[in-house]
């Protein structure tokens, strides 16, 4: 296994407030990761970190054996790190269509390129594609606006992946669905990050999809990675039972897992 | 190219229908065209703006610019029109180059507010600079043309078709570059700027691009607007209220089609002239009252008319408000 | 030492006078998040009226510090009326619409009423100094200052003072304050928020016409006055924070200050020393000084 993210004693601070301290994790080529943890726990404020969107107080973060601490996001998608959003990220008031050309003429084209007509029929084969894979070919023409939840959820991941990106982060890519969509969403979603072998971290609330689609789980409390191990034995550990599940059970049961924690306001 | 884009054949035949009747207009008909290009190319810089979600209360600034450099370059002995309007043009567009850096940070009502902030700061140095004749401006002298001097009203029929030549090409060149890819992250930089910038690109680098190419087409309708008039002063051509008639043209416009810019250009001026004619004391009143009701009655500019019945006439229904047409 | 209490007493009087035009714009931007370029036109108006109240007021036999009720009644009629016929008859119709589109609409609505000033006063200017010289000159360390301008900084001070008072004591400061950080749950919380912004507008419309209502004494009252003054108050408002009404302090202080100084020091840069100040201020703090905080959704 070849280690492709090394986090280092990362620490995030509010002013006063600590929201991640002594970070300390190293993914490995094409695992599958499920993050979890109460909310305002520190997993969205990792992510962020990762992905550029925060700034780190200290600590270090290697990606393919580089230093992208403090690079803006853009840099650190085009190096091939990607993520999702717990609030979709699309371009509103354009159709489905049009928001994947977007994403596959920003990723193409650089340079003079930038210059050539956006559109173009290969590139458009493309997108039809990656509907098809992301099963969102149906809404093909409808505003993004107007789609119902998992839609949304779906063309905001396969946005993220079409640079096709080493590591994927989706940030709670279940919340807002309902429990008998959850299932099927992570199916397609997994299914389609199978084919490019794409390395998956993914927050996640809800014990029955993290059992069912990670092999290895992060859980976090009060900022710390208070584990890291293997699926079966992490949702074991006592203090991950005391401080993560025992919560995330009941907070699942009677808020459908709809809440989020907020980590830098995204 | 599958088939013929509509917008370039129209442009086209304007093109050779103002050019022909170049030679037949009357006077006082040929100097409001004038006017109308010149201010049509500055909204056509504000129209790409306002497709990246920004706009401009200070362009009355690069306006100022373009015609100031245009008229001081008279000043010291060169009078080629070609030279003349390329000066000002990139005098205004290195200005938006380098302000770019700081304004491409700005959004919404700070972005329009500081650009007003910048057009009043070179409106206060001109009026405070006797030798560029402080409020009263100075006379700019009738151009020549590559060794071309015409004399009388051969002077205003050359420009016109000077203005004519370079407004076509810079419009037909904003039209296709709208449909480039970075001519389209106009869209993704208005709807989402997080997505942009996660999708590998940077935001305010598309903005920067729009402002300095906004620049460059102010400073040229400034230095276009310079020679027709034949005289530079700050209260008609660098005062806030300039840069408001800007924006009201671009309002006027629509956001629909970049030649509807030059139409709102027209009728902008012909509102101005006639009001000023028979109503000498009331024209902003006019002015502000015609504004009112494009903002009331026609929310999509000018552009939605022609929308309206190409609507009736045909089952096929388009998007309406703030959008620009996908490709 | 003379000059620089010169400098320093003309231009708390400056800032007095700018705080007095800006805090009107700042409070409507505030709660309604609409630039109200009319403000200027508010500004002209009550300049106008009040200077033709003085005089009506000064031609009956009534006592004379009786005049400085006119320049207040004058500030409540036009603020009333231009503030309740142009909430009430425009603007409510383009709350829903992008703000600079209600911006533009603003600009339109001050371009009809500078030409709707002219219909009524003419181009003819108006004098109205006597509330000034009954107050007379007083002399500052050798140097003679006139009262009038003096209570400015007082009005000013009472002004701002009112407005904190209002906004942190008072229910309806409170309910003000809920509206201006999240207009959506304040509804939601059954705040009647038509009624606040209408009352918002009408509160900064009298502050605008009493800007110009009270500086009439002290000026030739004639077209154009409300161009200027717009465009001021845009510059101070913008590098204290738009919305904030300490930020307006300072940033009334900051310009007014520094323009006296110019004045003094520098005059041919007089002009232009606001709007340096204010793209300095936004390079380095985007959204001016003071920006209050908003709630913020995504």
């Amino acid at each position: 296994m070849t280690a492709v993210l090394e986090v280092r004693d990362l620490q995030k601070n509010f002013g006063a407030v600590i929201a991640a301290k002594d970070i300390n994790v190293t993914v490995n080529e094409h695992e599958i990761i499920g993050i979890i943890g109460a909310n305002g726990a520190g997993k969205t404020t990792f992510v962020n970190m990762v992905t550029g969107y925060l700034k780190p107080t200290s600590g270090q973060i290697e990606f393919a054996g580089r230093n992208i601490m403090g690079l803006p996001p853009r840099t650190i998608t085009n190096l091939g790190i990607s993520r999702s959003f717990q609030v979709p990220q699309v371009f509103a008031s354009e159709t489905v269509f049009d928001n994947l050309m977007m994403a596959y003429a920003i990723t193409e084209a650089s340079g003079l390129e930038l210059l050539s007509p956006l559109y173009n029929d290969e590139r458009a084969a493309r997108v039809d594609s990656h509907l098809a894979r992301y099963q969102i070919a149906e809404y093909r023409n409808a505003t993004s606006s107007t789609l119902p939840q998992g839609v949304r959820k779906l063309l905001d991941i396969a946005m993220a992946a079409v640079s096709k990106p080493t590591i994927l982060m989706l940030d709670e890519p279940t919340s807002g669905i309902s429990v008998e969509e959850k299932f099927d969403l992570m199916d397609t979603i997994m299914e389609a990050l199978r084919q490019d072998q794409t390395t998956v971290l993914f927050i996640e609330h809800d014990m029955e999809i993290v059992e069912r689609y990670v092999s290895r789980v992060l859980a976090f409390y009060q900022g710390r990675i208070i584990c890291d191990a293997p699926v079966a034995e992490a949702l074991l550990d006592p203090g991950v039972r005391e401080f993560v599940i025992g919560e995330e059970y009941h907070r699942t049961r009677t808020a459908n897992g709809n809440g989020g924690d907020n980590g830098g306001q995204l | 190219m599958r088939y013929m884009d509509k917008t370039i054949v129209g442009l086209s035949i304007a093109f050779v229908v103002l050019f022909c009747a170049d030679f037949f207009m009357a006077e006082w008909v040929r100097f409001i065209g004038l006017q109308s290009l010149a201010r049509g190319a500055v909204a056509l810089g504000l129209l790409v703006l306002w497709r990246t979600g920004l706009v401009s209360f200070g362009h009355a600034l690069y306006f100022g610019f373009g015609a100031y450099a245009a008229a001081m370059l008279t000043l010291i002995g060169y009078h080629d029109a070609f030279f003349l309007v390329f000066a000002g043009t990139l005098a205004a567009g290195v200005l938006a180059y380098l302000l770019g850096f700081l304004l491409r940070r700005y959004r919404a009502i700070f972005f329009a507010l500081l650009n007003m902030a910048f057009s009043m700061i070179l409106y206060g140095v001109i009026v405070k600079t006797e030798e560029l004749g402080s409020t009263d401006g100075f006379s700019v002298l009738t151009p020549t043309f590559l060794g071309y001097a015409p004399k009388g009203e051969a002077v205003q029929t050359t420009l016109f078709i000077f203005t004519l030549v370079f407004t076509y090409i810079i419009t037909v060149g904003v039209h296709l570059y709208m449909k480039t890819t970075l001519g389209g992250m106009s869209m993704a930089v208005r709807e989402n700027e997080i997505r942009v910038e996660y999708l590998g690109y940077s935001a305010e680098k598309v903005i920067h691009v729009k402002y300095v190419f906004s620049g460059l087409v102010a400073g040229f309708g400034g230095a276009i607007m310079a020679l027709a008039i034949g005289q530079v002063d700050p209260d008609s051509m660098a005062n806030w209220t300039v840069s408001g008639e800007f924006v009201f043209i671009t309002i006027l416009s629509g956001i629909g089609n970049v030649g509807a810019t030059y139409i709102g250009a027209l009728v902008f001026e012909l509102i101005r002239t006639y009001a000023f004619e028979y109503a000498p004391l009331f024209w902003q009143f006019i002015l502000g009252g015609s504004l009112l009701a494009i903002i009331m009655f026609l929310p999509d500019g000018i552009w939605s008319l022609f929308g309206r019945l190409r609507r009736s006439d045909s089952s096929e229904s388009s998007s309406s408000s703030n959008k620009a047409p996908s490709p | 030492m003379q000059e620089l209490i010169v400098i320093l007493v003309d231009g708390l009087v400056f800032s007095s006078y700018l705080f007095m035009v800006s805090v009107g714009l700042t409070v409507i931007f505030g709660v309604m998040k609409i630039l109200n370029v009319t403000h200027g036109a508010f500004y002209a108006f009550g300049a106008y009226m009040s200077a033709t109240l003085i005089g009506a007021y000064y031609n009956t036999d009534l006592p004379e510090f009786g005049g400085f009720l006119a320049i207040f009644a004058a500030a409540i009629i036009v603020g009333v009326f231009f503030g309740i016929v142009l909430e009430r008859g425009l603007l409510r119709f383009l709350y829903h619409r992008d703000e600079h589109i209600i911006v533009l609409a603003t600009f339109a609505m001050f371009l009809v009423l500078e030409d709707v000033l002219l219909m009524i006063w003419g181009t003819d200017p108006y004098y109205a100094y006597e509330p000034m010289a009954l107050l007379g000159a007083v002399d500052i360390v050798e140097l003679t200052f006139d009262v009038y301008s003096l209570t400015l900084i007082g009005l000013a001070v009472i002004v701002a003072l009112g407005l904190w008072l209002g906004l942190t004591k008072t229910k309806w400061g409170k309910l003000l304050l809920a509206v201006i950080f999240d207009r959506e749950i304040s509804q939601a919380m059954g705040i009647n928020v038509t009624v606040v912004f209408t009352v918002t507008f009408v509160v900064g419309s009298i502050m605008g016409a009493l800007g110009g209502a009270y500086i009439a004494p002290t000026i030739s009252v004639s077209p154009g006055i409300g161009v200027e003054v717009i465009i001021l108050s845009f510059a101070v408002v913008v590098i204290g924070g738009m919305g904030s009404i300490p930020g307006a302090i300072i940033g009334a202080l900051l310009v007014g200050i520094s323009r006296a100084a110019a004045v003094h020091k520098f005059p041919e840069i007089e002009l232009f020393v606001i709007y340096a100040i204010m793209a300095l201020v936004l390079a380095i703090r985007p959204e001016g000084l003071f920006a209050p905080a908003q709630a913020r959704k995504i």
